[in-house]
């Protein structure tokens, strides 16, 4: 599928004709290159079975890759065809459930988005759990730390009155929580975070993310209940912005402005 | 609400009223109307907000006429037709009326749906959605850019959180409890396998609601999350319950080449195209009314005829084209951004400036456990098992007939689901716990027994890989008698190695290569029914095309398959006996399906 990349960056919507030119490029391109080869990658892996380890350990695997493959790929070809032992959760393997954040190369991914492309081959790429949540097995953690911190923060709409069919929103209005509504509680972002290592008492940015989502909701009435539990001395106020959240997040949100935002409101108040 | 239990044997005992499997989008729809009635106990395979109903994208139906002029009328005929008349057209009817108050529901929830300038919802075009029975697309798809699903997913949840609901996350349920009472088969509860430790947990419950989703995993191109193993399906099959319709499997039109990864028919209702190598629009050729938002089943079909006529696209002119570069990038990033992101990913296309490799992907079962209209799942065409209901994918009502619409599946969970929950909650409210028999959980602990002590040589991923294979290849769009006998051929030889894979891991806690082998066993039960009642339906209806019985023959085939399981334990051959049921119809006279 590489063979189909083409840029074509100096226009903006192009007109039908053009578009198949476009494609009749993309496929001559295509045919004049050869099958895409597979390629051996080294994963390491770090390993935890509490029923048979004292502590984890790193273990070396050799899988043949495509490039165009993601490391959920390599996981599964290590649990297939060498080792089923190895646990990980994972479901929609596209990016849409959050089921396997997991660290790569020492940075937060879903490893259903990062692809072996992105990575420099010629030297082993290490995979181990997201960090700063209880380690259970393998790629797994306790995740209940973490809803429970996104429960606190009451992540439902407050408000008011049945009205007899939708209540309004005007585009703008909609807009302005928009990207928060994004996340998928993946915690990537809480756990990249180095206040949440340290302090696991801290939200964290996902639930503070999925406060945002209701904070600046017109429609919602419990603004302030948010902000004030939001105020606490484990909430907002111990984010050092980082950003490591924002880099992170596998659905590109803004967590350290949503965070800025969720502070600026507890100063001024919920601007809509 | 506290949960009852005890723990006896080294089994752990809990007592709800209302015991829920699944908590993707029907099961938690289901849960916001019974917890706050009963106490209520959702057991789900995976963390509730992992469910597939996230990775819908495109929208959920409802007349609301925001837009432009509609009527749940004109929506109940799209859904007969669409279904190629194999519709109940009652349950279609409840479905469209229904659906009114579903999207009200959920954005009274808190959904962000999309606004209209006025700051009502929004709605768009979609497949087989038209105006006044077909004269053209009719914007009705309510939305929330092109991750309504998420939304749907994560407003459910989050009114769950609101009402404390009691969710058992990571426990996967492997057997329905029933008990014979003066000659009546009632429910009793479930038995689950906690994933984290390995213990087994018997849940009684005076109604139970199966709520598990589909079974894409029989295939190898599919628009399914790998945990979509039609455990729930398998289950009440194992139960000597019947299956509904289990030959129309719905491929969705445009999977990322190669992958299957869905990209929203939203694409099109927002105007994208359809295109063969030669850059030409061919589903003008196939549907000259609607073109490109023809139903899923005909524009799935015209792709593959594009392809097998040699005008596919690429080195192997194996695939087509999606068209949005039309659209603009405002569009693509505003009301698209997911499926821009997902071909920029994994295909390295940016939709923009580049048109996408496309093919169908397998993506949604018409068929299932058969209910009625209030949710309660039928042991033969009219006898309800007491106690016992099912909605979503999982469930065959049956409103998407032979081919089921685009939007129409996010209602469907929306409408039975919350229809299973108070329906569950007034029978809870009415009748006894049946009483567990001893050996309630006796079942599960020898499969699991069996499997994890198994001293074969067979691997689970080699035979998941081999069925997969030979699904994609012999019960696809096109089928025959002759590559239906393949496939049975070749799932009969699986069928004789599944009882010889070795479990590797030994260990109680997240033994997840021990799960894998379980759902490899649903999934072989699964996909030789698909086959079954494919080979047994001798006609072309809806997504059932049979290249040697081309045509819709509604003198012998106007009703539903009944696929029943007479005998076959684990490993050895099942044997299925089929029946038909009759088609429920109302106002609508079946007519050739033209677009």
């Amino acid at each position: 599928m590489a063979a189909t990349q083409i840029t074509d960056n100096d226009t903006t919507p192009e007109p039908v004709d053009s578009a198949a030119e476009a494609a009749d490029r993309q496929v001559q391109a295509a045919d004049a290159i050869e099958e895409p080869q597979s390629f051996p990658v080294t994963v390491i892996v770090r390993r935890y079975d509490p029923e048979i380890d004292d502590e984890p350990r790193w273990v070396d695997y050799d899988v043949q890759m495509f490039a165009t493959e993601r490391i959920l790929d390599a996981l599964h070809r290590i649990k297939w065809e060498q080792d089923p032992s190895l646990a990980f959760r994972r479901s929609c393997a596209h990016g849409v459930c959050g089921s396997d954040a997991m660290r790569i190369n020492g940075k937060n991914r879903l490893a259903c988005k990062a692809l072996v492309k992105d990575f420099d081959t010629s030297k082993p790429i290490y995979v181990e759990a997201i960090k700063g949540l209880p380690l259970e097995k393998d790629l797994i953690v306790d995740m209940e730390p973490f809803f429970d911190s996104f429960r606190e923060i009451q992540p439902f709409l407050q408000a008011t009155g049945k009205p007899e069919k939708e209540r309004h929103q005007t585009i703008a209005q909609r807009e302005r929580f928009d990207d928060t509504t994004k996340c998928i509680l993946c915690a990537a972002c809480t756990t990249s975070c180095p206040v949440f290592w340290t302090d696991g008492q801290y939200f964290g940015p996902a639930a503070i993310v999925n406060a945002h989502r209701f904070i600046f909701d017109s429609r919602d009435e419990a603004s302030q209940v948010r902000l004030d539990i939001l105020n606490d001395r484990e909430g907002v106020w111990r984010c050092r912005t980082t950003f490591n959240c924002t880099d992170a997040c596998p659905r590109g949100i803004q967590v350290t402005k949503a965070i800025a935002e969720v502070k600026q409101a507890m100063m001024t108040g919920v601007k809509l | 609400m506290a949960d009852q239990s005890s723990v006896t044997d080294g089994i752990h005992y809990h007592q709800h009223d209302v015991v829920i499997v699944g908590a993707g989008g029907a099961g938690m729809r289901a849960a916001i109307e019974s917890a706050p009635k009963a106490s209520t106990a959702v057991i789900t395979k995976l963390y509730p907000t992992r469910s597939h109903t996230g990775a819908a994208q495109g929208g959920m139906a409802a007349a609301l006429a925001n837009v432009e002029e509609d009527s749940n009328e004109w929506h109940t005929y799209d859904t007969v037709k669409g279904g190629d008349y194999l519709t109940d057209q009652d349950s279609a009817e409840i479905l469209t009326r229904e659906a009114i108050d579903a999207v009200y529901d959920l954005e009274n929830m808190g959904l962000p749906f999309n606004r209209t300038p006025e700051g009502k919802i929004d709605q768009r075009r979609f497949g087989g959605h038209t105006r006044d029975h077909g004269k053209a697309p009719v914007r009705r798809a309510c939305y929330a850019a092109d991750r309504t699903g998420h939304m749907i997913l994560q407003t459910l949840y989050q009114n769950c959180v609101k009402h404390g609901v009691q969710f058992f996350n990571e426990f996967y349920v492997l057997d329905l409890v029933m008990a014979e009472i003066d000659g009546v088969k009632r429910v009793s509860g479930v038995v689950a396998y906690e994933l984290a430790t390995g213990e087994i947990h018997v849940f009684q419950g005076k109604s139970v609601i199966f709520a598990t989703g589909g079974f894409g995993k029989i295939y190898k191109t599919t628009s399914n999350a790998h945990t979509l193993t039609g455990d729930g399906v398998g289950i009440v099959w194992r139960k000597g319950l019947p299956l509904e319709d289990m030959e129309f499997y719905q491929f969705h039109p445009t999977g990322l080449a190669g992958l299957g990864i869905l990209l929203t028919e939203g694409a099109r209702g927002e105007g994208a195209i359809l295109r063969n190598a030669s850059g030409e629009r061919f589903m003008e050729r196939y549907a000259p009314t609607i073109k490109d938002l023809a139903p899923r089943d005909i524009v799935a079909r015209s792709m593959v005829q594009e392809v097998l006529d040699g005008r596919g696209a690429g080195p192997h002119k194996d695939y087509v084209y999606l068209d949005c570069t039309h659209l603009g990038a405002e569009v693509l990033e505003t009301k698209l951004p997911d499926i821009t992101e997902f071909a920029r990913t994994y295909l390295g296309v940016d939709p923009v400036t580049e048109r996408v490799p496309v093919y169908p992907t397998a993506h949604y079962a018409m068929g299932g456990i058969p209910t009625n209209n209030d949710a309660e799942v039928l042991a033969d065409n009219e006898t309800v098992v007491p106690g016992l209901y099912a909605a979503g994918e999982c469930a065959c009502v049956s409103v998407h007939g032979a081919n089921r619409l685009g939007t129409n599946s996010l209602l469907d969970i929306n409408v039975f689901g919350k229809r299973a929950g108070n329906n569950a909650v007034a029978y809870a409210q009415t009748a006894d716990f049946v009483d567990l028999p001893a050996d309630a959980a006796d079942g599960v602990v020898k499969l699991l027994a069996q499997l994890r002590e198994g001293t074969g040589t067979e691997n689970v991923a080699e035979i998941r890989k081999a069925l997969q294979e030979t699904m994609d290849r012999n019960a696809q769009v096109f089928r025959t008698d002759e590559t239906l006998q393949t496939a049975l051929a070749d799932i009969a030889v699986l069928r004789t190695r599944y009882p010889n894979v070795r479990i590797h891991d030994r260990g109680r806690r997240f033994n997840t290569d021990l799960l894998e082998a379980v759902e490899l066993g649903f999934l072989l039960d699964l996909a030789e029914i698909v086959v079954v009642s494919a080979i047994n339906r001798k006609e072309s209806r809806g997504a059932h095309m049979r290249d040697d019985y081309p045509t819709r023959d509604d003198e012998n085939y106007m009703q539903h398959t009944m696929a029943y399981r007479t005998a076959g334990d684990i490993g050895l051959p099942q044997e299925i006996r089929l029946d038909w049921k009759p088609v429920r119809f109302t106002h609508y006279e079946p007519q050739e399906r033209k677009y």
